[in-house]
């Protein structure tokens, strides 16, 4: 036991504290503290009344098992008296222990708010203090609906206490994030921004933290403040280093505060006032002036705090992005940190860079320390700055060095962490496609990346040097060549073998002239892998052993020997022996021809958004996007393309790559005879091909073509009354009348969605002819021939349902492009000798489709500017129809299919989304903040989208929903 | 306002600190944001691992979860911070080291028994310098100040005890 310290002897407490440490093992300690529980429980069941000390004393002891990791279900209410107790000793423990573990028990809030009541009332200032203490620690919803409107009152009141001020201004931040409705603005705010101005300057420092959320909840209110401020900290700055007393830090004047009133001033930008602002700037020097200046003290507190402020500053000048001259004197400083002895700052001076590294001032600025930052990579001994090294080389590349950067991180890449691999396989993919000036340069950099970390490149990462090679004709025979010669390896990654299959069953012919790449060496070499792979990859060779039957006739009966052994038409597993059974049948039946048409070559992807990219996206990390553009970047730069694919695109849709991986990536076919409308759901393409001559079989005729009933007329009456109720969810009952009800239950991937829509027969009567059909009727306008936009298929049902039974069918729906109008459900049945009709929308709507993107708030910054055209913006505003209920709006978001994204609006009290709607033909990417108004009871709704008629569409999805 | 403003997040909060010993034994822990039981000891368990497993002279920072985590070793003690991604470390690191100076000074040469056996006391003077996770007094004086009227408070109204309480026989 150590020399009792001071304050009082609860000696009690000690001897159990030691009795517990010199516990040998855990059982001893659990039974230790069961026999203390035991005691203490029959003490607060006795019948003598304990004193206030003992009460305290077994409180305490309560406490510290509590802490040690134990549950503790009892001692509330006794802790609730103690801080009813008059006296300070019992009434501080009383606290502690509520602090501590209120959250457990919560029932007692009312008696707990009774205590804390009377402490505030007290006018006794230490009392107050714990009051406040206890309010800030707890912070729950109940005791700001206690407390919210009475602290503003106590903070600005002439006669309170400096260190009551304090723990009311920090109280009040508390409560007003975790209940920002509750507390109310009002005429104290202009008083609370005076505070500022306080002699006291432990008063200012609290103050400043509260001023800055609530100058974030409303801007235009707390506007004063930036003059106060810069006032401030000019003040602060130019102090000598003892005019601030104790306040005073390591011979730096008031750190703490410094860096909280720069962070007030990031809440707004730059002064407008001409003198405001140059005053601001002179501060600014100042701090990097000072940085320049000897040391006062070599204690690492001094240059600590002292760095403190100065990166705080450069955050406010990269925050203001204005001063070209501050910029670069920024980028700078943060170089001659890049070589500093202290790993810390080393740390933070790469982190800071990344952020200058995306403004135009200063770009080319931190581009000049490209040999400090690699050299980081290769001799920093901690991975986390390491992994700060890689982001700032991936935030400083353009066209100009991209060769440099991406040659070391791939020498990095043999080396690094694994924590770290994946993400920068898929940093240099991004870097090496998005920088490309030959892709002869990018081929050999992702067949290196295979090379080096092959079990670290994701399906995203081969599926688009593929899409690459597909539409770029002129590397087609250069990556032939190069997956040819890499294939040599005796051991190459199994991801070598998947591009390496695919490609030269695209493009093996361009190098077939060689004698040492002749079909039959190509043939044999793939082959040689074969045995090695898994079951996707095998099916994978399969396809490109069928494209060799079509490119080299030559090769034709080798492989069909392949494909007759015993160990493919016989094999275990269903997908292999399907398609080797179909490629040997086709191989055997189909004329040249045929062959020809069915094998051809894939015809170009439709532009899109790397899927790389997305991948990245969601991986989190700071800066770690910092200059990438928007969603619809693609390969070589050109986004006319994309939109010419997009309308041009008449085909009928095909297998989505990404949801079943077994498949080759496939583009968007235009070759229409290879793939049927009906084969969505379908595993294999070619079990399709296969049954193209025969007849369609009965049933199929039940399945609903879109394109050919589009002329069919929509019947009259459609009922759309539930329709806005399944905006934001996805089950539920969408129609029901006397005889009928009809329920859905919903699911959606990317651009594909299924419904199960559940037929009620209410009746005890059979309905008899059922039939319910799908007609979705938004077209392409522009087009002659109509296109559709969604495509839907209802499975057939049962002719028959039975009085009290319920029918379930499946409905499949591809989203083609961004539509408008909801396909209608139309249904028929006999009851009772007469035909019913019925007609209901149908609710797939556009959002349906989204995937919601998470983001930090400087990404969605970097979007929603990026999205600054004026059509791609709309913007309503409307009157809430629901009450204004956080929570509900929250889940109502997140229901619409967008990523809530918290902490990123400056004002918490709006909503702030993002996500990207999955179409066949594109992705779009959106955002959207919804500001809600208490105190008018109305909202504003604000979306940005690449496409002017998504955003309108969205729009009044949601706004229809508050 | 039509257009957001170009303004990161900057009400950055402090999450939770930890004080944790070198063989793992959690000293002292303040959450500033509302979690559950479980969540906190699934936390704890989870970083005082990662923590541990660093090499000495390594960075003082690391990226964990989403948060930042801001950490420094006294002697035997670990005392670390989790902080927003934005927020900023090195004042962080001086709060920590703020702390320990107010300990220090408050027990005379602060050692890992001190706040064993007294870990209300760490909590109290805890509360005196940050509530919610933000700096309430930096002034070293005047957090003491508060802390030791507090203390004669309590010695006022200490009434003497029993020879049997005094060993701790009850």
């Amino acid at each position: 036991m150590p020399a009792v310290s001071k304050g009082d002897g609860m000696r009690g407490l000690a001897v159990f504290i030691s009795d517990i440490r010199n516990c040998k093992s855990k059982e001893a300690e659990v039974k230790r503290i069961n026999k203390e529980l035991a005691n203490i429980r029959s003490k607060f069941k006795g019948d003598k009344a304990l004193d206030g000390y003992s009460k305290k004393k077994y409180v305490c002891k309560l406490l510290f098992i509590f802490l040690l990791g134990h549950d503790i279900d009892f001692g509330h209410m006794e802790a609730v008296n103690l801080l009813s107790s008059n006296k300070y000793t019992e009434k501080q423990i009383g606290y502690l222990f509520i602090s501590v573990l209120v959250n457990s028990n919560s029932d007692l809030i009312s008696l707990i708010n009774n205590g804390i009541k009377n402490d505030l009332a007290s006018r006794n200032p230490t009392f107050m203090n714990l009051a406040l203490h206890c309010i800030a620690n707890v912070g729950s919803r109940e005791m700001a609906e206690a407390f919210a409107s009475q602290i503003p009152s106590i903070l600005v009141a002439g006669d309170t206490m400096d260190s009551v001020k304090q723990s009311a201004a920090l109280c009040l931040l508390r409560l007003n994030r975790t209940s920002p409705d509750l507390v109310p603005m009002g005429e104290w705010t202009a008083r609370v921004v005076h505070l500022l101005n306080d002699q006291h300057l432990g008063v200012v420092t609290a103050a400043a933290s509260l001023i800055t959320t609530l100058a974030q909840k409303s801007p235009e209110d707390f506007k004063t403040s930036i003059s106060l401020a810069v006032a401030r900290l000019s003040r602060i700055v130019t102090s000598a280093s003892i005019d601030l007393q104790d306040y005073t830090y390591y011979f730096v004047a008031a750190p703490w505060l410094s860096v909280k009133l720069l962070r007030l001033l990031q809440c707004y930008p730059p002064p407008e006032d001409a003198a405001l602002r140059s005053r601001l700037t002179e501060c600014l020097e100042t701090i990097l002036n000072k940085a320049q200046e000897p040391p006062k003290s070599k204690k690492v507190q001094h240059s600590n705090a002292k760095n403190a402020v100065l990166f705080e500053a450069i955050a406010l000048i990269i925050h203001h992005d204005s001063e070209p001259t501050l910029l670069v004197r920024a980028c700078n400083q943060l170089g001659q940190f890049l070589q500093h002895r202290e790993t810390n700052l080393r740390y933070l001076a790469l982190e800071s860079m990344c952020t200058l590294a995306s403004s135009e001032f200063s770009h080319e600025a931190v581009k000049t320390h490209i040999d400090t930052v690699i050299n980081a990579l290769k001799t920093e001994r901690d991975v986390s700055v390491r992994q700060r090294a890689v982001d700032l080389l991936y935030a400083m590349c353009d066209r100009s060095n991209a060769k440099q950067i991406v040659a070391e991180m791939l020498s990095y890449l043999e080396n690094a962490d694994y924590s770290i691999r994946e993400e920068m396989v898929l940093k240099v993919a991004i870097l090496a496609e998005k920088y490309a000036v030959d892709y002869t340069w990018y081929v050999d950099t992702i067949l290196n990346l295979i090379r080096i970390a092959g079990d670290y490149v994701s399906e995203e990462v081969w599926y688009r040097v593929i899409q690459i090679v597909i539409n770029q004709d002129d590397v087609q025979g250069y990556a032939a060549k190069t997956v040819f010669e890499a294939l040599q390896a005796p051991a190459c990654h199994e991801n070598l073998v998947k591009v390496g299959g695919y490609i030269l069953g695209e493009f093996g012919n361009l190098i077939a002239g060689d004698s040492r790449s002749s079909p039959l060496v190509q043939f044999n070499l793939l082959h040689s892998k074969f045995h090695l792979c898994s079951v996707p990859t095998r099916a994978l060779l399969l396809s490109a052993y069928i494209k060799f039957i079509n490119l080299f006739p030559e090769v034709k009966a080798t492989i069909q020997d392949v494909l007759r052994s015993d160990s493919q038409l016989r094999n275990a597993d269903v997908e292999l022996q399907q398609r080797a059974i179909e490629y040997l049948r086709l191989s055997c039946i189909a004329s040249t021809d045929i062959l020809a048409t069915v094998l051809e070559e894939m015809p170009p992807f439709p532009e899109r958004e790397s899927s790389i990219l997305a991948k990245l996206k969601k991986k989190k990390g700071p800066g770690n996007l910092p200059d990438i553009d928007d969603a619809r970047w693609n390969v070589n730069g050109s986004t006319e393309h994309s939109e010419n694919t997009e309308s041009t695109n008449k085909s009928p849709p095909s297998l989505m790559a990404d949801l079943l991986p077994t498949n080759r990536p496939r583009p968007a076919s235009s070759s229409p005879t290879l793939l049927s409308a009906g084969t969505m759901g379908s595993s294999h393409p070619f079990t399709d091909l296969l049954n193209l001559n025969s007849t369609p079989s009965a049933g199929a005729s039940l399945l609903v073509d879109v394109l050919s009933d589009i002329s069919t007329p929509a019947p009259i009456n459609v009922s759309e009354d539930n329709f806005s109720r399944f905006v934001c969810k996805n089950n539920g009952v969408i129609y029901e009348d006397q005889l009928l009800q009809i329920g859905l239950k919903a699911e959606y991937r990317q651009n594909l969605g299924r419904i199960y829509v559940f037929y009620g027969n209410k009746t005890s009567t059979q309905f008899l002819s059922f039939s319910s059909s799908v007609t979705s009727s938004d077209t392409l306008k522009t087009h002659i021939l109509p296109t559709s936009l969604l495509n839907v298929h209802a499975k057939a049902v049962d002719p028959t349902v039975d009085g009290g039974a319920q029918l379930q069918q499946v409905v499949n729906i591809e989203c083609l492009s961004d539509f408008t109008d909801a396909p209608v459900l139309d249904i028929q049945f006999r009851y009772g000798g007469t035909l019913q009709k019925i007609a209901v929308k149908l609710p797939v709507m556009l959002n349906k489709f989204f995937q919601p993107t998470e983001m930090t708030s400087q990404d969605f910054f970097q979007r929603w500017k990026q999205l600054g055209v004026p059509q791609q913006e709309v913007q309503t505003i409307f009157k809430a129809q629901h009450p204004m209920d956080t929570d509900v709006t929250n889940a109502k978001i997140l229901g619409f299919g967008v990523a809530l994204l918290i902490g990123v609006d400056p004002n918490p009290a709006n909503f702030v989304g993002a996500g990207v709607i999955h179409t066949k033909n594109t992705q779009v990417g959106c955002l959207l903040r919804l500001e809600p108004n208490t105190q008018a009871q109305m909202y504003r709704l604000t979306l940005r989208t690449s496409r002017e008629s998504v955003s309108q569409r969205l729009c009044d999805l949601l706004s229809d929903q508050f | 306002m039509s257009n957001l403003p170009v303004v990161q997040v900057t009400t950055l909060k402090m999450q939770f600190m930890l004080l944790f010993s070198r063989q793992g034994k959690l000293r002292l822990q303040k959450w500033y944001v509302p979690l559950s039981d479980k969540e906190r000891k699934k936390i704890s368990r989870d970083l005082v691992q990662t923590i541990l497993a660093r090499k000495p002279k390594m960075c003082s920072f690391l990226e964990w979860r989403d948060l930042k985590i801001v950490y420094k070793r006294y002697a035997s003690l670990y005392f670390c911070c989790a902080v927003e991604d934005q927020d900023n470390e090195l004042i962080t690191l001086e709060i920590i080291h703020r702390y320990v100076e107010l300990l220090d000074k408050y027990f005379g040469s602060v050692c890992e028994l001190d706040i064993i056996f007294n870990f209300e006391k760490a909590y109290f003077i805890l509360d005196e310098f940050l509530l919610g996770g933000e700096a309430q007094e930096t002034s070293k004086k005047n957090v003491l100040k508060a802390i030791e009227q507090a203390d004669l408070l309590q010695e006022e109204a200490e009434a003497p005890r029993s020879v049997l309480e005094e060993i701790g026989l009850t």
